[in-house]
């Protein structure tokens, strides 16, 4: 019962506590950079502005170009599906995680129509290398999934989660470091942050995630401003969850716990933008093939310990 | 036969009489000759003389120390210098478009900034089209190639310029460049303007070149009317200058490192850069030195007080300054997008005439202030940096290393007498007439290029502009190709060259 009243507790933290993540981001990067930077809320004030405006929409665009934010919401699905540390997530089944890759890459796909139906020469370099660099970061994902459902002997996202006792933790303790830095550098490269993007640049032909969403206006950019929120969030999540797997015995402070954690996970993100540049782009593939790597040990070590 | 020319010492006047008159083939012979070997066209442009039109060339020749100069009168079209000479070509361009002389065998005829005020219909159609950009643009076919239009409207605080790049995939096959955007009629403006007017126009030919631009107008303005210019205003010049340009390449490598999204370094130059102006803000009371450089010495001069506070200032504000660019540049990731980005090999520079530190990063050797010295810099050693191998990196390493000699230098100058006398009234300055002056500048950019020709009645009967990014845009076309389209802001910041100091 507590289980399930924890996991709507923090379903509902994690759809109003989401747009935090980048304001700590964007704080500690600014901290580091010798300037103030601004307020944490700002994400907050962002999509309140972005929310009281109207929606211009291009005269070549289709419905797939409405549909879009619609279809990013498709990131609260996954959301939902999102374990946080041992809370577990609202929803989970045998398999859950195959949805919830597909719910991003549903989001995603609108993405990328829509930045095509535009029609403007930058959208579209944007939903080039979106294409580009998604497919390359799955097979991370996949593999760190796989370590976990390995180590934990089951096939839903809660149970990997649940599974991570101090015991198996212990044990597996090289397995989940690898799987964690593996998901930490997807995470880098689906959120758009630095060294794969730069969220911060108003320069179009370099952008990635900006330059596809540079056609949207009003709500419906508000609608993706959040659901790029909740994504990092939903991100996050599973890199600390693998990371830092807490168990007090509480639920409370095991609830506190993650948070915290996914706080700290904000502020080494605004660390690792502060101290590097970002890729030239034709190195990213090889961040992410990296990333696949790391977790293809992070199987290795498993099986071998299994 | 070529033409014997004259030669011209930088910021000196000679009688226009004294200018060798030849034909056109015999003109085309002497640029060739003389580029050749290894000088660079300065400037290149027709003017009424009479009722003759007449192309003048003006050429650096540093082994002689000074200009060659040379004249032709010319009719509505010569044979094209640009097949042979790659860096006449905006030049022809621009003669074209300012007098309907066409340039027979031109590969790329074009209006350069669309002023739409020649109607001959030798020229291609986009000559007589007031609308700016209105034209065709080099284009690569094939169905994998796909074509990006950026500007002339920009995100950002930027001035207005519109770039055509032909890719396959992220790479840049081709890139064309189409200013003009921000015509003014600069040339024109200093023509008519009385001499207590000119040097505010000259000082807005570039904003951020404010001290160059003020100096090659000021130095033309003298040369003309033979006035003598005291060795402390020479000092507080120079002192202006060299402020100008270590501001300029601060900010310049704070927005590199903004680029590549290293945002410590973009942050502190930022403000290091301010610190910088403010020094110039100090000596002149605005932060671009406006007014700094007047005809016949300097509007503000420099006691024993200031000097000591800029002394001091300016090694508090080097010190940040060091400790923010070796950041960057003791960055790995960093390094990474730097080299090998934008290369624009040594003989392409010295093919297109490059100027300035984009052409010393390619390891030309051409610096005004080393080449043809004028003032205070014939008096005191200027050490040539130079680097190699052309790429953003070494473009970088340029302008810090010109920084740390330009530190040095107003270190030294501040040890001496700043204290300049007022200049004379400006409207007591008498041009000689039918006279021809020309001065170079080395701007922070590179060579700023003023030609200066009096008519009969002592007036401006032509003034001619050659700001260093008229040079140096088609350097930054030439560095794109083969690189990823993403690396262009990062390319196009390493030059930062103006657009309204081309479009004039």
């Amino acid at each position: 019962m507590s289980q399930t009243i924890l996991s709507i507790v923090m379903f509902i933290l994690t759809l109003a506590l989401c747009p935090l993540l980048p304001g700590i981001v964007n704080r500690v990067k600014a901290r580091c950079a010798g300037r103030t930077g601004q307020p944490l809320l700002q994400k907050y004030y962002d999509l309140g502005k972005l929310v009281r405006k109207d929606v211009v929409y291009s005269t070549t665009a289709t419905w797939i170009f409405r549909a879009c934010p619609v279809a990013v919401l498709g990131g609260a699905l996954a959301a939902a599906l999102t374990p946080f540390g041992r809370g577990g997530a609202l929803v989970s089944f045998q398999g859950d995680f195959l949805i919830w890759a597909g719910a991003l890459t549903l989001a995603r796909l609108f993405m990328i129509l829509a930045a095509l139906d535009a029609g403007s020469a930058f959208t579209g370099m944007g939903a080039s290398r979106e294409a580009w660099f998604a497919v390359l970061a799955e097979p991370a994902i996949f593999l760190a999934m796989a370590a976990l459902a390995v180590i934990s002997h089951q096939f839903s996202m809660t149970g990997f989660f649940l599974a991570l006792t101090p015991e198996t933790t212990s044990r597996h303790f090289m397995a989940l470091l690898f799987a964690a830095l593996a998901l930490f550098v997807v995470s880098l490269a689906e959120n758009a942050r630095i060294p794969v993007d730069d969220p911060t640049t108003h320069l179009e032909l370099t952008m990635i995630h900006e330059a596809m969403i540079l056609d949207h206006s009003g709500p419906d950019l508000a609608i993706i401003e959040y659901g790029a929120a909740l994504k990092l969030w939903v991100m996050a999540s599973l890199a600390v969850g693998a990371a830092v797997p807490v168990d007090i015995g509480s639920w409370w402070l095991d609830a506190g716990c993650f948070l915290v954690g996914l706080f700290v996970f904000a502020v080494l993100l605004g660390i690792v933008e502060s101290v590097m540049a970002r890729l030239k782009l034709n190195r990213v593939p090889q961040f992410l093939v990296g990333a696949a790597v790391l977790a293809a040990i992070s199987v290795i070590l498993v099986a071998r310990s299994a | 036969m070529s033409l014997q020319a004259a030669l011209v010492a930088n910021g000196t006047a000679v009688p226009l009489a004294d200018i060798p008159e030849g034909s056109v083939p015999q003109l085309r012979s002497l640029i060739l000759e003389k580029v050749a070997g290894g000088s660079h066209l300065a400037s290149f442009f027709p003017f009424m003389n009479g009722d003759r039109t007449m192309l003048m060339a003006v050429l650096t020749n540093p082994e002689e120390g000074g200009l060659a100069v040379g004249m032709a009168p010319v009719g509505d079209s010569y044979t094209s210098l640009t097949p042979e000479c790659a860096e006449a070509h905006l030049f022809e361009r621009e003669i074209a478009e300012n007098c309907g002389i066409v340039p027979r065998g031109h590969p790329w005829l074009k209006p350069v900034r669309f002023t739409g005020t020649v109607a001959d219909d030798r020229l291609p159609a986009s000559f007589f089209d007031r609308r700016v950009g209105a034209m065709d643009f080099f284009r690569v076919e094939g169905e994998e190639i796909h074509e990006v239009a950026v500007g002339p409207v920009h995100a950002g605080v930027i001035e207005p310029g519109h770039f055509r790049f032909q890719c396959h995939g992220e790479e840049v096959i081709h890139l064309e460049i189409s200013l003009g955007y921000q015509h003014r009629g600069a040339e024109m403006m200093l023509r008519s303007a009385p001499i207590r007017r000119g040097r505010y126009i000259a000082e807005t030919v570039a904003g951020d070149t404010s001290c160059g631009h003020g100096l090659a107008y000021a130095m033309t303005v003298e040369a003309l009317a033979g006035l003598p210019v005291p060795d402390s205003a020479d000092r507080v010049r120079a002192i202006g200058l060299e402020l100008e340009r270590i501001a300029n390449h601060t900010g310049d490598l704070g927005a590199l490192s903004g680029d590549v999204g290293f945002l410590p370094t973009a942050s502190f130059c930022g403000r290091l850069r301010g610190d910088i102006l403010n020094l110039t803000a100090l000596i002149a009371g605005n932060r671009f030195g406006r007014g700094l450089i007047v005809p016949g010495g300097v509007g503000y001069y420099i006691d024993n007080a200031m000097a000591g506070t800029i002394r001091e200032r300016l090694v508090t504000a080097w010190k940040d300054i060091r400790g923010a660019v070796d950041l960057l540049f003791r960055r790995p990731s960093v390094l990474a997008r730097f080299e090998e980005t934008g290369t624009v090999p040594r003989h392409t520079a010295d093919h297109l005439g490059l100027v300035g530190p984009a052409a010393r990063a390619s390891g030309l050797e051409v610096d005004v202030r080393h080449e043809l010295p004028t003032g205070i810099y014939r008096r005191e050693e200027f050490p040539l940096e130079l680097q190699g191998e052309g790429d953003v990196l070494a473009r970088a390493r340029q302008r810090y290393a010109e920084m740390a000699t330009s530190v040095a230098f107003i270190d030294r100058l501040l040890q001496e007498d700043c204290a300049a006398p007022r200049p004379v009234n400006p409207d007591d300055i008498v041009l000689r007439p039918d006279h021809f002056a020309v001065s170079l500048v080395e701007g922070w950019r590179g060579q700023v290029c003023h030609v200066g020709l009096t008519g009969g009645d002592g007036l401006f009967h032509a003034y001619k502009i050659v700001d260093p990014s008229f040079h140096n845009w088609t350097g930054l076309a030439m560095a794109l190709r083969g690189q990823l389209i993403s690396d262009f802001p990062l390319c196009n910041k390493s030059f930062n060259l103006s657009y309204c100091g081309f479009d004039l």
